[in-house]
């Protein structure tokens, strides 16, 4: 291991670390633009120029330095700070003082940097530099005069998005940054360009002269878009959600989130519902809380318990729907989870988790996608897959219908008989997982909604086990959820015989006559005309269309909640804002009403809830660590059908009713249709 | 004086055929089989005897260089990449031999690349070169058919090729690493060193980048000895150099003469002479646009090589001789380059990309006056700034003319900013 020195300072590195990597080991902070521990190296901001002793008597960029054994580093000398003033000079140059109008005011890498590394004083006077705005889509906007080329978002969308469509063109002073065309960076994560660029080129189109950074209260808590859990910073003000952004989680999102996760937020402030609704006279009128409790308690009484379904949508917190499970339970009831119509079970937990956890991918040697499509499903994990097939030491294929996923993969088909083919050692691909030492199968919602689901989960199951994917350290058998509530859920029990269509039928045959709806938005709810409806919800979408009674609860932005991510991760959101008029916590809305309908719940506070739920549920008490479920038999043998998957996401810019309130993921949907180009043409485009 | 029985481009202003026939009859491709059989080691031992110091600008030692090259592949192919993007302001020697001599480049090509073990070689050919691009793919195929390429290479056992490909007309090109981008089809970008591209190189592969007339040479070195090389010229600086003497001379011309040649002697006898006789000159650049300009005074007895050169605070470069006499307005000339710089900066890292157009906007005005004394150290200390500081050497070349007019005619600038107040005063 290299041994070197910084500023004096001895420090022992892994072989293969770099100068600058080296210095932030030592507690040396070295300025950089360009430098980014995620992307590939540029080293062309030439902000972090260091002495380096010996090698040639010219600075070096520590970013791109390897570590030698017995280097000697020197950041604090008079010529260091002299390559760092000059450096900064010339950044600014061209860089408009334009920081009170620029959004990127008060989190700006060029801003701090000038303050601690720059001259405070420019020497230039001749004109400066203009360039015109480029379109990159509804997500992005750009101010490229502000752009100091250090090329980090033309890496992430080549490296990370696998959406190559950023670069530069011309050269010198004219060298600019645009997209392919000028059309928009059509990428799922397109987002994150924003919070790589550390300038105020590339901001975020929504959130356009919002609010400043240092107006806003920052919650950190739990995205609920897709199932990863991506950890998350809400940013509000007041009563308002003004935006989201990531936190680094290495094991989960890294420091990435998805479009939908970052910009459905405005599908917070629409179509909300604010108070309860009780329909008289056919009609949906404003009520208030007892009178809603009144009338829910007036048809539940006389009803007996086995007529009474709930049914939890995918955006709940455990907290919720283990209130939920009590109060109907309580009256005799039972709720389901599956709204999808999927047939997994809640028996066995290593049937249902993505059980190699997603930093897994980073190991994984052969990759098995079975009626999935992560790149809609998970983009951020999408991502992770696609960093493994860059080292080139992993195989992916496909089973399911064709899509771009940003790599390459090998389309085995998309029936599941390829699956038997698979096990019976007559597909190619069979050699490929034999041989891989990690090998890994992704079961997608896709895969597991059919009729003969079951007999799939047993294919994939016995894959598994025969090809090596579960040895004492290492599960490779893996779901992948589309919904952030489904792992709590499951984990809860919340499922029910014959699932969500028994319900519907049900309520058809008239065997079931109160329908409890807690935010359930994805199925045909004209299917449950005949019974009375229940909707608790924080949106007014799908479930409240036959609702009889509507009682407005939280987004998940607005209360505390437990959230078990695809992993079976337990991961806690905190509250950023509060609800909007008289909705309230879900969980305190099932505690209410229970004292109505007279059996009521055994918590008075979140506290005491979380303390009986981990009781019952120990696994729900170990935050933020990827559990090991134990292997076990799940599926059921049987003959597969030779249809072909569908895939769950068909509309991955509204898979929710926040997302679906959102005018940012509508105008995104069109940029990504190629409609809807709001911009104006400017020199380079085509 | 180089005499004729030493001079290696027989073909050098195309009197003769550049192709095969006539080729042959000037002794290319003569033996090629025999130096091959010589093996790998010896070649190399061969021509680091003789000396050779690459022609492209830098002179770094060609045997030492292709001895970096490994000698038992790792499953990747080795490649040789000629570097035919000859850009540099003043000099037009490459293009001289691939059009009237390409075969001598070729049987380079095939020899280089054996040394070194590689599989083929890329000759990157500035785009402007459209004639010369022509007859050296004609020149390849003809080679081809006659068996001197392609499988079994001159009955050598030996399997190589050779492939034109044509540059987009960036003088960054010409830069090695950013060569072996545009090769690769990218945007053409000087990369991080290390990975050297001995190591890293075109597509991946161990790749050795070398000039035109450093591979031309190769095969003449090889029939004759490195020893003879080496007798010529002098120590450190042996062979000889395609000179391109352009600027105020009766007779611009290319000319094969003896490294450490005086540079009086270079212009007088090759170029007939300064416009105006000797006392008429202003000051030479020696080698190329990026090398600092040097004054009449150091012309008078400095030798046309890497290290008298060097001394004197320049540089040979590729050779291309620069000379300008009294009529000249040195500080428009030397503003003229940093508009070139301007204009040919990658606009990768940031001290060259934003410098070279501050460095111009200045010089435009002290080339009219326009300016304060003070602002001459001003312009220094952002050629400071620059040099050294980027990943390639353009920063340096951009910064280097600059300070050589400071070091040289910082009177007759500050005369300017002077009269011009003067003459604005009112």
């Amino acid at each position: 291991m290299p041994t070197l020195t910084v500023d004096g300072i001895e420090v022992v590195v892994e072989p293969g670390t770099t100068v600058l990597q080296a210095c932030e080991q030592a507690g040396v902070e070295i300025p950089r633009f360009c430098y980014h521990e995620r992307l590939s190296i540029a080293g062309n901001c030439r902000m972090c120029l260091v002495e380096v002793t010996p090698g040639p008597p010219k600075p070096a960029a520590s970013c791109a330095l390897p570590a030698g054994d017995g280097m000697e580093v020197k950041t604090n000398t008079e010529k260091v700070k002299q390559y760092r003033e000059g450096v900064m000079e010339f950044l600014l140059i061209n860089h408009p003082l334009d920081c009170p109008v620029c959004d990127q005011g008060g989190e700006c890498d060029l801003q701090d940097q000038s303050m601690a590394y720059g001259e405070g004083a420019s020497r230039y006077t001749e004109k400066r530099r203009i360039v015109k705005e480029k379109y990159m889509g509804p997500l992005i906007r750009t101010i490229m005069t502000r752009c100091i080329h250090c090329t980090r978002c033309v890496r992430f969308a080549d490296e990370i998005a696998g959406v190559p469509s950023l670069g530069a063109i011309g050269r010198g002073e004219n060298m600019q940054i645009t997209t392919y065309n000028e059309q928009a960076f059509a990428s799922e994560m397109a987002g994150n360009v924003v919070d790589l660029c550390p300038v105020g080129a590339l901001t975020s189109k929504p959130y356009t002269f919002k609010a400043r950074p240092w107006e806003l209260k920052n919650t950190e808590t739990i995205d609920v878009h897709d199932a990863l859990g991506s950890n998350i910073r809400i940013d509000s003000r007041g009563k308002a959600v003004m935006r989201a952004l990531p936190r680094i989680h290495e094991e989960v999102n890294e420091e990435w989130i998805s479009d939908k996760t970052r910009h459905a937020v405005d599908g917070l402030a629409k179509n909300r519902l604010d108070r309860p609704y009780v329909k008289k006279d056919g009609k949906l009128q404003e009520a208030t809380w007892a009178e809603a409790f009144g009338a829910i308690a007036a048809i539940l009484k006389g009803i007996d318990g086995s007529q009474i379904a709930g049914i939890v949508g995918d955006l709940c917190d455990a907290e919720s729907m283990y209130a939920m499970k009590s109060f109907i339970s309580s009256l005799g009831g039972s709720v389901e989870c599956r709204q999808d119509g999927s047939k997994i079970g809640a028996k066995h937990r290593a049937g249902y988790l993505f059980n190699s956890g997603v930093a897994g991918i980073d190991e994984a040697d052969a990759i098995l996608l079975v009626g999935s499509n992560p790149r809609h499903e998970s983009p951020v994990l999408n991502a992770r897959i696609r960093q493994r097939w860059l080292t080139r030491k992993c195989k992916v294929a496909n089973i399911g219908p064709e899509a771009d996923l940003t790599y390459k993969i090998e389309q085995l088909g998309d029936s599941a008989k390829v699956l038997q083919d698979i096990l019976d050692g007559k597909n190619d691909f069979a050699d490929v997982l034999k041989n891989a030492e990690h090998p890994m199968i992704i079961l997608g919602q896709g895969a597991l909604n059919r009729n003969d689901s079951l007999a799939i989960l047993k294919l994939a199951h016995d894959i598994c086990e025969k090809y090596g994917g579960v040895t004492d350290d290492w599960n490779g058998f893996n779901v992948l959820h589309t919904a952030a509530s489904r792992v709590a859920a499951l984990d809860l029990g919340l499922v029910t015989d014959g699932g969500i269509n028994a319900i519907l039928d049900g309520v058809e045959s008239g065997g079931i006559k109160v329908v409890y709806n807690l935010s359930a938005d994805e199925f045909d709810t004209s299917k449950l005309e005949k019974a009375f409806v229940i909707y608790q919800g924080s949106h007014g979408d799908e479930g409240v269309k036959h609702a009889d009674v509507i009682l407005p609860g939280v987004a998940y932005t607005e209360k505390p909640g437990t959230y078990l991510n695809t992993e079976g991760r337990v991961q806690i959101a905190q509250r950023a804002i509060f609800g909007p008029g008289e909705a309230r916590e879900d969980w305190t809305i099932f505690r209410a009403l229970s004292e109505v309908t007279g059996s009521k719940l055994p918590f008075d506070d979140i506290a005491q809830l979380r303390a009986k739920m981990h009781a019952e549920y120990p696994s729900f008490a170990h935050v933020d660590e990827k559990p090991n479920a134990e292997w076990a038999d799940f599926g059921v043998s049987g003959k597969v059908s030779k249809d072909g998957f569908i895939h769950a996401i068909k509309d991955f810019w509204g898979t929710n009713p926040i997302a679906r309130s959102s005018e940012t993921m509508d105008e995104c949907r069109a940029a990504m249709n190629g409609e809807n180009r709001t911009e104006g043409a400017t020199g380079t485009d085509g | 004086m180089l005499s004729d029985k030493d001079r290696i481009f027989t073909n050098l202003y195309g009197f003769e055929s550049p192709f095969l026939d006539a080729a042959k009859k000037r002794g290319d491709w003569n033996g090629t089989k025999d130096i091959m059989a010589k093996g790998q080691d010896a070649i190399i031992e061969e021509m680091k005897e003789s000396g050779l110091r690459g022609r492209g600008g830098a002179g770094f030692p060609t045997g030492l260089k292709w001895s970096f090259m490994p000698k038992q592949s790792d499953g990747r192919p080795s490649y040789l990449v000629v570097n035919a993007d000859e850009g540099e302001p003043g000099t037009c020697k490459d293009r001289e031999i691939m059009r009237h001599d390409p075969h001598k480049l070729i049987e380079g090509c095939l020899i280089a690349g054996f040394a070194m073990r590689a599989v083929a070689a890329y000759i990157y050919i500035r785009g402007e070169f459209v004639h010369e691009a022509k007859v050296l793919e004609q020149a390849i195929e003809e080679a081809r058919e006659a068996g001197l390429l392609g499988k079994n290479a001159c009955k050598s056992g030996y399997d190589f090729d050779v492939f034109v490909h044509r540059g987009a007309g960036a003088y960054i090109c010409g830069e090695e690493t950013a060569l072996i981008e545009s090769l690769e089809g990218k945007k053409g970008q000087p990369r991080l060193k290390p990975p050297f591209p001995a190591n890293v190189g075109v597509f991946g592969c161990p790749t050795t980048v070398n000039n035109v007339e450093s591979i031309a040479v190769v095969p003449e070195i090889l029939r004759r000895g490195g020893a003879w090389f080496a007798g010529l010229g002098r120590e450190n600086n042996t062979g000889t150099k395609l000179f391109c003497i352009s600027g105020h001379v009766n007779k611009p011309c290319n000319v094969e003469e003896e490294m450490g040649i005086p540079l009086k002697e270079l212009i007088e006898k090759h170029a007939g002479g300064v416009r105006g006789g000797w006392d008429n000159l202003l000051a030479v650049i020696p080698g190329g646009s990026s090398v600092h300009l040097i004054p009449k005074s150091v012309c008078d007895d400095v030798l046309m090589d890497f290290d008298s050169l060097r001394a004197e605070g320049t540089g040979l470069g590729t050779a291309a001789v620069i000379v300008m006499d009294k009529s000249t307005d040195i500080v428009r000339a030397i503003t003229r380059l940093s508009a070139f710089y301007k204009h040919e900066s990658c606009g990768q890292c940031t001290p060259c990309r934003e410098g070279t157009g501050w460095m111009w906007r200045v010089m435009e005005r002290l080339a009219t006056g326009e300016a304060e004394i003070e602002e001459i150290d001003m312009l220094l200390e952002v050629t400071k700034q620059i040099e050294g500081h980027t990943i390639c050497a353009l920063g340096d070349a951009a910064a280097w003319p600059i300070q050589g007019l400071m070091r040289h005619f910082r009177p007759e600038v500050e005369r300017r900013i002077l009269e011009y107040k003067k003459t604005h005063a009112a």
